[in-house]
């Protein structure tokens, strides 16, 4: 089953690199992972989708907790909880047809056109990843996608609560 | 006034001195020679020229399984610091402080395949509790009170610091402060267990019928033995110990039922099938203990008491989890009783002891010796027994040697035993008790050992005549791999592939050529008296190398896949 997880870690050279190795030495899953320092610059907030069994799942939560530059983790997935994901899609838009139909789906999606080239447009979207699987999607139907680059999900509790030192 | 400035390599040297650092074990290079010319200039910390940077860390380890104290490696960048990989493994599997430094290149070529680079942050990463790397001045002391603070509290490990030649040259100098009083947001070890936790625990144990107190290295590294025979005593049950643990409790106290798990005693492998509550104590219930996790223990409820979280629950589930140092949580287990006026269920006890001593009478830890034939090993651990009246600090290496040191030397005090049992590192064993040598100068220091260990390691022997380290070594010789050629013989079909050692050397004209005494043994009616004499010779290391049947087994062995007291007894008999 898929969960995300959030750390809140020391912004050290190396934890990143502590983390991403617990993952691939204990044979755990990484989904996607963010990583940026958050506003207290000492502090790298993260977040991490995976997926696994309770048993995997309480031995991921412990070992993280474990590494010594970890502060706090928290399994958000079954909390309130906002999730976010930026979508950037370059797609092809050769005629009007295109073009139209392009900013049609992208209005629809609430997303924005963020530059264009000749034949291309560059789209911007965010939202949980099922909204943006269900925007490629559409896209798809309607012209050819050139890139695409997803930041992998950011999430945080609803609530009074707040993950912090 | 002006402050006083000092080098990096000052720095270390200072830092160390601080935090009452006696022995540095270690190996100089390149990147290190600063901080080995800050050592010369001092006489508070004493260096010991290993001859391979593996055997630093070893004996670094030793002497911190011994002591309690934290071991201090020091070993050059590149090939220097990666010679530490198998000893750091190897303290980290056993949960033993230990802190290495680690000489780098200068920042300014790091990245750039400079000579002797090896990012040694990156090559140690999995099997180090932390790590530091020190890019300026003000890191050091930093960084090494903080490594001592780390490798000696919660579940002690291994820690690394490297550091860059650019931070340790007479160019470079700095301020010395030193903060000893370490405190870290991100790292709060739970010592004590959580009091529902802890009246739970003890409802379960006051209601079981057969309970079984099986402990571990957790104990010994929290000096906690005393408590824990308290406990063993209030509780009247019985107790079983990992590989890890022995010495938890004395070997001869009655309650002891043995070594539990692949090699332990049928006894001690039943009472952990039958138990209707396993009391776990500072153990992890390693695979090597459990057998077949989808057979173990269904009818018991496991109470399991560990510094570390992720142990529990890790491989077998826990029932009753309480994570904190297993002496306060101990404590507060028999405050709890107390409180509660305990007393044992006498009539219960009766019957489960009536059960026990049934399995204690198969006698699995038992060995067929014809005093016409060749000598068997576990006789020589006995008289070694004999000889140490149960005194020495016995430290073995890897193989049938580890296991019958295990089984036929019963440890009457925790720390006496030292053994690398979750790595299973061939080669620990000479530099390891070299380590507690060094500690311990009038104390007995054997180092159990096979032919095909005590070559792993065997240039050490060089190191023990620099520094007079008498230990007695006593080589099992079997003229195999005997462990890889048991599994060959029981699992393969008795082909013996790469499992037998031609060409061994003359043992004897090694230990002569660095200035030993060496003692050849190859009749069992000699093998007393020549014993005797080894230990008698309190001056010079003594390597005994003791010709010993090469067809034994070790038994009793689990049966592969089974539960966990399904056992082979001897050749072609099961529990």
């Amino acid at each position: 089953m898929r969960r995300i997880l959030s750390i809140l870690m020391e912004n050290e050279p190396g934890s990143l690199s502590r983390i991403v190795g617990l993952f691939s030495q204990r044979a755990f899953n990484i989904e996607s992972l963010t990583v940026a320092p958050t506003d207290d610059n000492s502090l790298s907030r993260m977040t991490i989708g995976t997926s696994g069994d309770d048993k995997v799942l309480e031995q991921i939560v412990k070992q993280v907790n474990k590494l010594i530059d970890v502060i706090k983790i928290i399994d958000i997935t079954d909390k309130k909880h906002i999730e976010r994901e930026l979508l950037l899609v370059k797609v092809a838009a050769m005629n009007d047809i295109t073009r139209t139909e392009v900013k049609r789906l992208t209005d629809i999606f609430r997303g924005n056109i963020v530059d264009i080239g000749k034949h291309v447009y560059t789209v911007q979207l965010t939202g949980n990843a099922e909204k943006l699987n269900a925007f490629i999607d559409a896209l798809q139907h309607e012209t050819q996608i050139l890139e695409s680059a997803r930041s992998g999900c950011v999430g945080m509790t609803r609530g009074d609560n707040a993950l912090r030192v | 006034m002006t402050t006083e400035l000092f080098t990096g390599a000052e720095m270390v040297v200072k830092s160390l001195s601080a935090l009452k650092v006696k022995y540095i074990f270690g190996y100089p290079g390149g990147s290190v020679l600063d901080i080995y010319d800050a050592i010369f200039q001092q006489d508070e910390i004493e260096h010991i020229l290993v001859r391979h940077e593996q055997a630093a860390t070893h004996m670094a380890d030793g002497y911190a399984r011994a002591t309690g104290k934290v071991g201090v490696v020091l070993a050059t960048s590149g090939p220097g610091a990666t010679n530490c990989v198998t000893g750091i493994a190897t303290a980290y599997m056993d949960s033993i402080p230990m802190v290495v430094l680690a000489g780098q290149v200068a920042t300014s070529l790091i990245g750039n395949d400079a000579f002797q680079e090896t990012d040694i942050i990156g090559c140690t990463r999995p099997i180090i509790k932390h790590s530091f790397s020190c890019r300026s001045l003000a890191d050091i002391p930093d960084a090494i009170t903080k490594a001592f603070y780390l490798a000696s509290t919660g579940r002690p490990g291994p820690v690394v610091i490297e550091l860059p030649k650019d931070v340790l040259i007479p160019q470079n100098t700095g301020p010395f402060n030193i903060e000893t009083n370490i405190k870290m947001r991100s790292y709060n070890p739970n010592i004590k267990g959580h009091a529902k936790q802890i009246k739970k625990a003890v409802q379960s144990i006051t209601k079981a019928k057969k309970l079984i107190i099986y402990s571990g290295g957790g104990i010994i590294l929290s000096n906690a033995s005393q408590l824990l025979t308290t406990l063993v005593e209030t509780l009247k049950v019985p107790i079983t110990n990992t590989l890890m643990g022995l010495g938890g409790i004395s070997g001869t106290h009655k309650q002891f039922v043995g070594m539990l798990g692949m090699h332990g005693s049928l006894e001690a492998n039943k009472c952990m099938a039958n138990a209707d509550v396993i009391l776990a104590l500072g153990a992890r219930f390693d695979d090597r203990v459990t057998n077949n996790v989808e057979k173990f223990c269904p009818n018991a409820t496991i109470i399991h008491v560990d510094i570390d979280p992720t142990s529990i629950s890790k491989t077998i589930n826990a029932h009753i989890p309480v994570v904190g140092l297993v002496d306060v949580v101990m404590q507060q287990l028999l405050d709890e009783l107390n409180a509660i006026h305990f007393s044992p269920d006498e009539e219960a006890l009766t019957q489960w002891w009536q059960q026990i001593n049934g399995w204690r009478d198969v006698n699995s830890i038992s060995y067929e010796q014809d005093e016409n034939e060749k000598i068997k090993p576990q006789r020589v651990i006995e008289v070694l027994y004999k000889i140490t009246q149960g005194d020495a600090y016995v430290c073995s290496d890897v193989g049938q040697h580890q296991m019958f040191a295990a089984q036929y030397y019963p440890f009457a005090k925790p720390r006496q035993w030292i053994n690398s049992g979750g790595a299973g590192t061939m080669g620990f064993g000479l530099p390891a008790a070299m380590g507690v040598k060094l500690a311990f100068p009038d104390k007995h220091v054997i180092c159990i050992t096979g032919d095909g260990s005590i070559q792993m390691n065997i240039q050490e022997l060089s190191t023990c005549s620099q520094y007079k380290l008498p230990v007695v070594i006593v080589t099992l010789n079997n003229r195999s791999l005997g462990m890889v050629r048991q599994w060959q013989d029981m699992v393969y079909g008795g082909r013996h592939s790469s499992s037998y050692m031609e060409s061994l050397p003359d043992f004897i004209k090694i230990s002569e050529a660095y200035g030993h005494v060496g003692i050849k043994i190859d009749t069992l009616d000699e093998l007393e008296d020549k014993l005797t004499e080894a230990f008698n010779i309190k001056d010079r290391l003594v390597f005994v190398d003791v010709l010993v049947d090469e067809k034994e087994h070790v038994y009793p062995m689990q049966i592969r896949t089974g539960a966990i007291d399904e056992m082979w007894l001897k050749k072609g008999v099961k529990s």
